[in-house]
């Protein structure tokens, strides 16, 4: 009813006075629209963040909060950098990613090409190998440690029906050697449809009448790959990898329930490494420190992300 | 044309299309089984799910679902003789392994403790989302690249360094294990997505529609109430699903800082156990209630998909 009678005043006054009387202006309708997410993001990610960082330079450990907290200066920071463990971890992480990106581009991009042969159904196949991204890693990731149990896990037993190793001896998770295979064979089941999705909408932006003009120059399919396809299709591949690349280097939840970082510490990624030393050891301010390193790198990867993604949009 | 369309990429022959189509369709088989494995498992006895060498023929049975839902005690066949006839299947299959069902196990609260977090942090996500996607796309906001650039980069944050001190923070303010206290924090995880997507799905609709709406005497609020928002349902509908995704699958928060009365379906359904060791048709039971919503959604959203997990970066 308000509304109504405001706007038969505004209908009948001069545009500036009408402005007014229509209630909030433009700019203060963006911030009551914007500021609702602002506020929420201050409180529950960058006032925590302040407040991690003020504890990465404290001895403070979050099971003795009644304990009087010290300034350490730097020296968590020192400590981390020459903790042999945390380099450890670091390589551990280092060799997790590499594989799995390297793994889900290649075969990621090969689906994708194979798909856009647009054969009939592929609609549908396409659908089907999506399903496991979609998926929780943890949960999902717990079930693997079933697939993966030595004589009666069904990827146990196939590995032994192809090479004829004695069922017992496929110990995926328990073999130093083997456990960060494991991890890595889950995330690539898991992430290759992720890549493969993003290099099909590559390959389907390229527009047609190039390779018709390749065509008429009698350019080889060879040719064509290397000079059209691959060129074109780069930008998406490599948002692809950025994307992989942030989301593997935090990896938790999956890694923490199929090997939970085992056997020993062979599969102890970063993140696993910090919550053992945040919530298991209680060395708050030492991991928070760690928490900080490993963030300031993630953010450097974001930057370098939303650049890249720019890009692609500019096309 | 007809002699280079032979080995064109314009257009694949029959040939290439054959055997690439064969390569993924083996692709797609082999990578649904693991699925299809965790399907079958949910209706096997517990002694059928661990036999060698692992069986793929077996009499169903729903025993899984009965562990799944009940929790049991073993008992001397006297004392079960000793009962009066058993009241249902899973009583009955219960008693054939000397055990009587004790009461409900968690994982019916767990399940509803899912529902209840993930529908309101994708409902208050999307809410906040909607409005601020709005305001970026109409409005000239100052400084609004660094401001979406921050909202976006809150999202790369390592979830297990957020954790410590939200972890601290939750104590403090009695957050901690309350269903309110996750609901806020998957709302500020979904919160940048949901700004992302929609802002994109805003921009895309003609501003034209507004204008002519403000012309006709509507105030900025209304405009953006009947014109923006019907044009915006589907954008709407596939960010809230993303949403609802991502608030259903999380782990590491909810395995961090909940451990009982708030604990969701994903910490809880590893901790499912039967007499030594993992009670494997029980979790595979919990696991397929638990990823069917999730079927059926991805089937829903599959045009939608690409945006979706490039942030809006990619469209079709």
């Amino acid at each position: 009813m308000l509304d109504r009678t405001a706007d038969n005043v505004a209908r009948a006054t001069p545009e500036p006075l009408a402005k007014k009387i229509r209630g909030i202006s433009d700019k203060g309708l963006a911030w009551l629209f914007i500021s609702p997410t602002i506020l929420l993001l201050l409180a529950i990610n960058i006032f925590p963040l302040f407040w991690a960082i003020y504890l990465s330079f404290t001895n403070f450990r979050a099971n003795r909060p009644n304990e009087v907290v010290k300034n350490l200066g730097l020296a968590n920071y020192q400590r981390i950098l020459g903790d042999q463990d945390i380099w450890i971890a670091m390589q551990t992480t280092a060799h997790f990613v590499f594989w799995t990106i390297l793994l889900q581009t290649v075969i990621g991009f090969t689906l994708a090409w194979l798909i856009d042969r647009k054969f009939r159904g592929h609609a549908f196949w396409t659908t089907i190998i999506l399903v496991p991204m979609m998926l929780s890693p943890a949960v999902v990731g717990n079930f693997w440690r079933f697939l993966y149990e030595p004589q009666i896990g069904l990827f146990s037993y196939v590995v032994s029906f192809v090479t004829g190793i004695p069922p017992t001896n496929v110990q995926m998770l328990s073999n130093v050697e083997l456990a960060p295979w494991a991890i890595i064979i889950v995330d690539t089941w898991m992430w290759t449809p992720y890549v493969m999705l993003i290099c099909l909408a590559g390959l389907r932006s390229i527009p047609e009448y190039i390779y018709e003009a390749a065509e008429v120059d009698r350019a080889s399919n060879w040719r064509q790959f290397w000079s059209i396809t691959l060129p074109m299709a780069l930008p998406f591949i490599m948002l692809a990898v950025l994307f992989r690349g942030i989301e593997n280097f935090k990896m938790f939840d999956m890694v923490n329930l199929l090997t939970g970082g085992g056997p020993g510490s062979t599969t102890e990624v970063a993140s696993i490494t910090l919550k053992r030393q945040a919530f298991e050891s209680w060395r708050t301010g030492y991991s928070s420190a760690f928490a900080i390193i490993l963030f300031v790198a993630v953010f450097g990867l974001a930057n370098i992300y939303v650049k890249a993604l720019n890009k692609v949009k500019q096309r | 044309m007809s002699l280079t369309t032979a080995h064109s990429v314009v257009a694949p022959s029959s040939n290439a299309k054959l055997i690439a189509g064969t390569i993924i369709i083996a692709y797609a088989l082999i990578s649904i089984v693991p699925l299809l494995w965790i399907f079958a498992t949910s209706f096997k006895t517990p002694p059928d799910s661990i036999a060698y060498p692992p069986k793929i023929v077996f009499q169903p049975s729903i025993e899984g679902y009965c562990n799944l839902f009940t929790t049991r005690t073993r008992q001397t066949p006297e004392y079960i003789n000793s009962l009066g006839p058993a009241t249902g299947f899973c009583d009955e299959t219960v008693r054939k392994r000397n055990m009587v069902i004790a009461g409900p196990s968690n994982f019916l609260p767990r399940f509803v403790n899912s529902l209840i977090i993930a529908f309101g942090s994708t409902f208050c996500a999307v809410f906040l989302g909607t409005l601020s996607a709005y305001g970026f796309s109409r409005f000239k906001v100052p400084l609004a690249d660094d401001l979406l650039f921050f909202i976006l980069s809150t999202r790369f944050m390592p979830p297990i360094a957020v954790a410590i001190p939200i972890y601290l923070m939750y104590r403090e303010l009695g957050l901690s294990d309350t269903a309110l206290g996750m609901i806020l924090l998957y709302t500020a995880v979904n919160v940048s997505l949901a700004v992302w997507l929609l802002k994109g799905f805003i921009d895309e609709i003609p501003r034209e529609y507004e204008e002519a709406a403000m012309i006709d005497g509507y105030t900025r609020l209304q405009a953006f109430w009947r014109t923006v928002l019907p044009q915006a349902t589907t954008g709407i509908a596939a960010t809230a699903i993303f949403c609802l995704i991502f608030a259903w699958n999380e782990y590491a928060f909810a395995a961090l800082l909940t451990s009982g009365t708030a604990q969701t379906a994903p910490p809880f359904i590893p901790t499912i156990i039967g007499e030594g060791g993992q009670d494997w048709p029980a979790v595979a039971a919990g696991t397929t209630i638990f990823l069917v919503p999730i079927l059926v959604f991805t089937i829903l959203l599959r045009k939608q998909l690409l945006r979706g997990i490039t942030f809006g970066a990619v469209r079709k």
